[in-house]
């Protein structure tokens, strides 16, 4: 059943949008694919508001960070039909020095603080968004701590020097 | 009488400070008889943002009953508080708000750090966690365990009754505690 569904979804989103959407794969029975971010609220516009795809649930927004890739942040979105129980993966890769992308606010209003979390962590720009500023971390912290050129630990912790562990 | 003696526990007084004692007089000085004072009469403030809240709870409860020394009043304003109570982790975002806690608070004020995140950082060696709250105010006693248990916030408890039983009258308007506040950045 879920190959079907699957298969459907592919079916009308590759009439809809052609080579718009690329990378179609299927980890855990999960329809991934990418896009890119000239059409990206179009194709969350259709996945929501078509009467096939209904995915009328936005699950979360969230980001990843490769370094070693030439377009080095991905943006990703999860989406859920509640009716049919069908989850769906779309993911935007980005230029890591203008990571912009626009706001999916315009669809659904809860990606308000989503937008803002994956800002405060990766530094991605959502044009549009009413109110883009730091949601978790503090105001003053300057870095956005998710990318992997900062440091996870904390530089002021004292009692992890190397002498103590014997290295 | 005996009935009495069966249920209730005997009731510990703590013996007079050192002094001279003579027939209708007591002399001593007013840093012992203070200190001893104000040592079994703590009013706490719990700043409890986790697991060491917990443990604090089951030390405010019945079978642990910090009342016992004296601390049966939680002052949940720092206006009215004497110790600073803080137990779980502390974000780098909540730093200010504690500091501003202890600024609200009146002299003299001392601090416990209850458990390894608000003494050190603890597990969460990580870029939103305060690594120890020493680093923000000063701290007069530190609990280690994650969490501690009740036991050993007692044990805590008690030394800072300690501390507060032998310190000085003075001490708050001595250069070296300015100094301290001030390099908190406190005055």
């Amino acid at each position: 059943m879920a190959e079907d569904t699957n298969h459907n979804l592919i079916e009308a989103l590759s009439v809809r949008f052609g080579d718009k959407v690329t990378s179609v794969t299927e980890p855990y029975g999960l329809l991934t694919f990418e896009t890119s971010k000239d059409v990206i609220i179009d194709v969350l516009r259709f996945l929501k508001e078509d009467k096939q795809t209904n995915f009328n649930y936005l699950t979360d927004i969230t980001a990843v960070h490769y370094p070693e890739k030439q377009q080095a942040i991905a943006v990703v979105y999860h989406l859920h039909n509640m009716v049919a129980k069908v989850r769906i993966r779309v993911k935007v890769f980005l230029q890591e020095h203008t990571p912009h992308i626009p706001t999916a606010t315009v669809l659904w209003n809860g990606a308000n603080w989503m937008e803002r979390e994956t800002y405060d962590l990766f530094g991605v720009k959502f044009e549009g968004h009413p109110d883009l500023r730091r949601i978790l971390n503090m105001d003053e912290l300057g870095v956005h701590p998710m990318l992997k050129q900062y440091p996870l630990e904390d530089p002021n912790r004292v009692d992890k020097k190397d002498e103590y562990f014997g290295r | 009488m005996n009935f009495f003696r069966l249920i209730m526990s005997d009731i510990n007084i703590v013996d007079a400070p050192p002094g001279i004692e003579g027939s209708g007089f007591f002399a001593t000085s007013f840093d012992k008889v203070i200190g001893l004072a104000r040592s079994h009469s703590l009013w706490p403030l719990p700043f409890a943002t986790s697991c060491c809240g917990i443990e604090f709870m089951a030390t405010m409860g019945s079978h642990y009953d910090l009342g016992r020394f004296g601390s049966e009043r939680l002052s949940f304003s720092p206006r009215q508080a004497d110790v600073l109570m803080v137990m779980g982790t502390i974000a780098k975002k909540m730093g200010p708000v504690l500091k501003q806690v202890y600024l609200q608070m009146a002299e003299p004020r001392w601090v416990m750090a209850v458990g390894a995140c608000a003494s050190s950082g603890g597990i969460f060696d990580t870029y939103s966690v305060l690594q120890g709250i020493d680093e923000i105010i000063p701290v007069d006693v530190y609990v280690p365990g994650c969490p501690p248990r009740p036991e050993a916030i007692l044990d805590g408890f008690t030394k800072i009754q300690e501390l507060v039983r032998n310190e000085s009258g003075r001490r708050r308007h001595s250069p070296e505690y300015k100094e301290l506040l001030a390099s908190y950045g406190i005055l």
